[in-house]
């Protein structure tokens, strides 16, 4: 009890202090000052009692835990552990294969270790590789031009045959203007960048080839696949994009397709596709890389096998490494789509141009493909031959449309990996031996899951015995191989 | 390290917030014209949303024809230059009938196989007749002929490597081949100055991306072991490699890699030595052989080795060169080697010839002589430029040099005076450079001749003096200059 009181007598003391402290500070000279005639009282003091002890304490520093860089020892050990991996992993069987070598022009006919074989292997379409004209064309403008351009196009590397052949693609096409690349390849992974940035939408389909999605990854914008070729798919994608995202309108918003799917050989439903595109306001990029030259009654492409008018597609792009038998890509479109892409497009920007001879060859492509419209026919016909002479394949099926100048061969039964179905194709292909053709490669970097498969291209310039041959050896060593394998 | 001086930075920033400031003036108006007109988008995004064009639209267009002038002819030494005409304040550009005879400084023939060869040229036309234009087929399935064979056999020898392989594309050969190479969990120590193709393949491989001061290898040395220290991101697992990518000589700089140091500083941390040779290869070196040869590097100690044909050897394309296995890999599963259309056989004919000529396999002497005449008329330029006070950047040998600039209004004055007195130069600015560091750039070619050199530097002194771009005086005292300019990277 005694030291309870003693603590209170105690506090009280203290309290009895702190009063006659504040009762001094209310005496302290300012205590009775008005200020604009308001009597301030013991507020001065006090409050600036309390700015003090603000600014003390803002005055130490914050308690941290101490910073121990590792020092310069620690970092050379650290170093010296430091095992990287090795720049490749092992070299397996499967890698060390070579591409078989042709000896002559990869034409409709050419020659394999010594031996005449037809080529299955060649998108050359129409069988314009090797045509007169394009020779010609291309022995005068090597004389002319020399081989390559030593520049990009911003840089005197614009030679007056890029801009005729720009002018050409588009006037064959019907699209105000029309891009050049350098490639096919780089064509779609610079194309795409330029117009989708990080935050823009773009559907597309899982089927598209390596270039699309190589594109799609640098461009950083939101995308979302939808099944292969299903318009089903592509229409609930749509709705639940456009709903989940409300400021989907403010977005830029793209359908990626191919028009013939290098990938299986299928056909894109252009005016289904286009139905939705106005419904959902998206915009179109169509890769007509195999479909230029190939569909539509005079080869413009499936805008014209659908009697879509171009300018609904806003976005078309085209390798011309196939029907067109010549190197490189293009892009068309309307002006504002062409010209953005001048400056913005780094494929096209910082790559050299075309070397002037393909361009040339491109044009003289168009020119012979406008003067024999029975090239295309020729080509149907003999898809068509083609497909029906496979019915019945052993072990395999036809994945591509009836269409289309791939014709893509599957395994009915996949034997569950994609490397072993490859190595079963390979075995199909490397047995015939008057026929050439190549299963369908699939890069590690690919994210394409369709399946791999024999991927024959059809050629106007094929004659109708190259065609029996082809599918007649085709269906002997796929029932000699898969029945093995059963 | 380009040093700017304070004035020079001034006026150039002055010259660009002037137009940065019409250029929103003009867009205001334009948008109150475009208000009334109904909106005609029907609901989608504009195909350029907000500033994404502005640049092109108000400040590109204006000097537009400073760039991508068309030509009529190979881009020899000299060359026919396609005359424009503008209706609508340069907008648009009309092609004109009417060409002009120009000494052509702006294009990468280096050893001037741009023109028709005596000794390529027939055969390349031969290659076109057995080959055609085109194979229409990827490498793998059926677009190696025996041609491709061959010029993968020539590409190796010549660079030095066990092994190459060849693509279409020189842009391609580098987007393609990164992510092959290295992915997640990888870095990729990359000099701030590296062309776009190896900037894009570095995205999109998705290994992490750093960079270090453009060939400083003491700050390369500096970034490793910061980085080998810390591991990666978040979970400082130690990385799976390190790939460090460096250029052989600048495009935009001129500028020769120091390639010695570098090569040692990444053998001592073990990271992979990715060498890109675009314009080196061919250009530099005693045989040609590019700048290892040039600086006494060994290319076993370069792992990848990657170059293009589209400057010395006056065709397309571009190869990857390195160990057997490597190649072996990379023909398996490089997506260029899977997917592209393989190069087309005239052009891969004009390598082959080409590199036989260098080398001397043609039988003549022209290769060195090529080679050394490069040399000489790109010292020779090079020396007399700076003699008379202009800011040149670059290192000797190198055939690449740019001529400083700074302000925008220069870039077309010193571009369009220079073609009325039919010399041909190439301007570069942003986005090729840095907004501030614009620039001109000298190319020059084993084809020019001494006459050739006297006239352009005559015009590019006269123009240099009506354009006001000698900075430093005729007779350089760099001691002295290096006080009161402002540092800029």
């Amino acid at each position: 009890m005694d030291l309870s009181n003693g603590i209170t007598t105690t506090f009280i003391g203290y309290m009895k202090n702190a009063s006659d402290w504040v009762t001094f500070a209310y005496d302290a000279p300012f205590a009775r000052a008005v200020v604009f005639g308001v009597p301030i009282g013991g507020h001065l003091f006090v409050e600036g009692l309390l700015l003090v002890v603000i600014l003390f304490l803002l005055s130490q520093k914050s308690y941290k835990p101490p910073k121990r860089p590792l020092t310069d020892r620690e970092i050379d050990e650290l170093c010296d552990e430091w095992v990287p991996e090795s720049l490749i992993p092992p070299i397996k069987e499967e890698m060390e294969k070579e591409a078989p070598v042709l000896e002559s022009a990869a034409g409709p006919h050419t020659t394999i270790n010594g031996k005449d074989v037809v080529n299955f292997a060649s998108a050359n379409y129409l069988g314009l590789m090797g045509h007169e004209k394009l020779l010609e064309s291309c022995t005068s403008a090597l004389e002319k031009y020399g081989v390559g351009s030593c520049g990009p196009r911003g840089f005197y590397g614009t030679i007056d045959v890029h801009l005729d052949c720009e002018a050409r693609i588009a006037r064959f096409l019907g699209t105000p203007d029309s891009i050049l690349y350098s490639y096919g390849l780089s064509t779609m992974f610079s194309a795409i960048p330029a117009f989708c940035k990080k935050g823009d939408i773009v559907i597309v389909d899982e089927g598209v080839h390596w270039g699309i999605q190589n594109g799609l990854y640098l461009s950083r914008s939101t995308i979302v696949y939808f099944k292969h070729n299903n318009m089903e798919s592509l229409r609930t994608t749509l709705e639940k994009v456009t709903q989940d995202n409300k400021r989907a309108k403010k977005l830029r918003r793209y359908i990626v397709v191919e028009s013939v799917y290098q990938n299986s050989g299928r056909i894109a439903p252009l005016d289904e596709i286009i139905r939705l595109k106005e419904k959902y306001r998206f915009r179109v990029m169509l890769d007509e890389s195999n479909s230029v030259g190939v569909l539509g009654k005079s080869g413009r492409g499936l805008t014209e096998h659908y009697n879509v008018p171009i300018d609904k597609v806003d976005i078309v792009t085209a390798a011309m490494g196939h029907a067109l038998a010549s190197e490189g890509g293009f892009c068309t479109g309307s002006h504002r789509v062409v010209d953005h892409q001048r400056l913005s497009s780094s494929g096209y920007v910082f790559s050299a141009s075309l070397p002037p001879y393909l361009a040339s060859a491109a044009i003289t492509a168009i020119d012979v493909i406008e003067e024999n419209p029975q090239l295309l026919t020729k080509l149907r016909d003999n898809v068509k031959i083609l497909h029906t002479g496979l019915l019945g394949i052993h072990g395999l099926e036809i994945a591509s449309d009836i269409l289309s100048p791939i014709v893509f061969l599957v395994l009915k039964k996949s034997t569950g990996s994609l490397k072993s179905d490859l190595q079963l194709l390979q075995d199909i292909s490397d047995r015939k031996h008057s026929v050439f053709v190549a299963p369908s490669k699939r890069s590690t970097l690919d994210k394409c899951n369709l399946p791999v498969g024999i991927r024959l291209f059809v050629s106007a310039a094929h004659t109708e015995s190259d065609l029996k041959e082809a599918y007649e050896s085709l269906k002997s060593v796929a029932a000699s191989v898969l029945t093995g394998q059963n | 390290m380009i040093t700017i001086p304070y004035l020079t930075a001034l006026t150039t920033y002055f010259s660009y917030g002037l137009l940065f400031a019409f250029g929103q003036l003009r867009d205001f108006f334009r948008n109150l014209v475009d208000w009334w007109k109904a909106s005609n988008l029907q609901g989608y995004a504009p195909i350029c949303l907000g500033l994404e064009d502005f640049y092109i639209r108000r400040l590109y267009l204006r000097i537009q024809d400073c760039f991508g002038r068309p030509i009529s002819s190979p881009p020899d030494a000299w060359f026919d230059v396609v005359e424009r005409v503008s209706n609508d304040n340069n907008k648009t550009l009309k092609r004109t009938t009417k060409v002009s005879r120009c000494l052509n400084l702006g294009s990468y023939n280096y050893l001037g196989f741009a023109a028709a060869d005596e000794y390529c040229t027939p055969r390349v036309v031969q290659s076109l007749k057995k080959y055609f234009a085109s194979t229409c087929s990827s490498r793998v399935e059926g677009g190696t002929t025996a041609l491709h064979s061959e010029l993968e056999e020539v590409v190796a020898n010549f660079v030095g490597k066990p092994a190459a392989l060849v693509t279409g594309m020189g842009y391609v050969t580098n987007s393609a081949i990164l992510p092959v190479l290295i992915g997640k969990g990888g870095l990729i120590i990359s000099d701030s100055l590296n062309h776009n193709s190896i900037v894009n393949g570095a995205r999109g491989s998705g290994a992490s991306i750093r960079v270090f001061q453009h060939n400083t290898p003491s700050h390369l040395e500096r970034v490793l072991r910061e980085h080998i220290a810390d591991g990666q991101p978040r979970t400082h697992r130690p990385w799976k490699k390190i790939i460090v990518v460096v250029e052989g000589i600048y495009s935009m700089e001129g500028e020769i890699c120091k390639l010695p140091e570098i090569v040692s500083i990444c053998k001592k941390y073990k990271a992979y030595v990715y060498l890109d040779e675009a314009h080196s290869i061919g250009a530099v070196g005693k045989t040609g052989r590019g700048v290892c040869e040039l600086l006494g590097v060994d290319t076993a100690d370069v792992d990848i080795m990657m170059g293009t044909f589209t400057k010395s050897f006056g065709s397309c394309g571009g190869y990857i060169a390195g160990s057997k296995e490597l190649i072996q890999y990379l023909k398996y599963t490089c997506p260029a080697h899977l997917y592209a259309t393989s190069i087309s056989p005239p052009a891969a004919q004009q390598i082959i010839s080409s590199i036989k000529v260098i080398l001397g396999e043609d039988g003549s002497s022209r290769g060195a002589q090529k080679l050394a005449q490069i040399r000489a008329n790109s010292n020779y330029f090079r020396s007399e430029l700076q003699k008379m006070g202009f800011e040149v950047l670059g290192d000797n040998d190198s055939p690449v040099m740019p001529i400083m600039l700074y302000n925008p209004a220069k870039i077309p004055a010193f571009s369009r005076e220079c073609l009325k007195r039919n010399v041909a130069v190439v301007t570069v600015a942003f986005p090729a450079t840095p907004l501030l560091l614009a620039r001109a750039r000298i190319c020059i070619s084993a084809a020019h001749s001494r006459e050739d050199m006297v006239k352009a530097l005559e015009v590019i002194s006269s123009v240099g003096d009506m354009v006001g771009i000698k900075y430093f005086p005729a007779e350089p005292k760099k001691a002295q200059l290096e006080e009161g300019r402002v540092k800029e990277e």
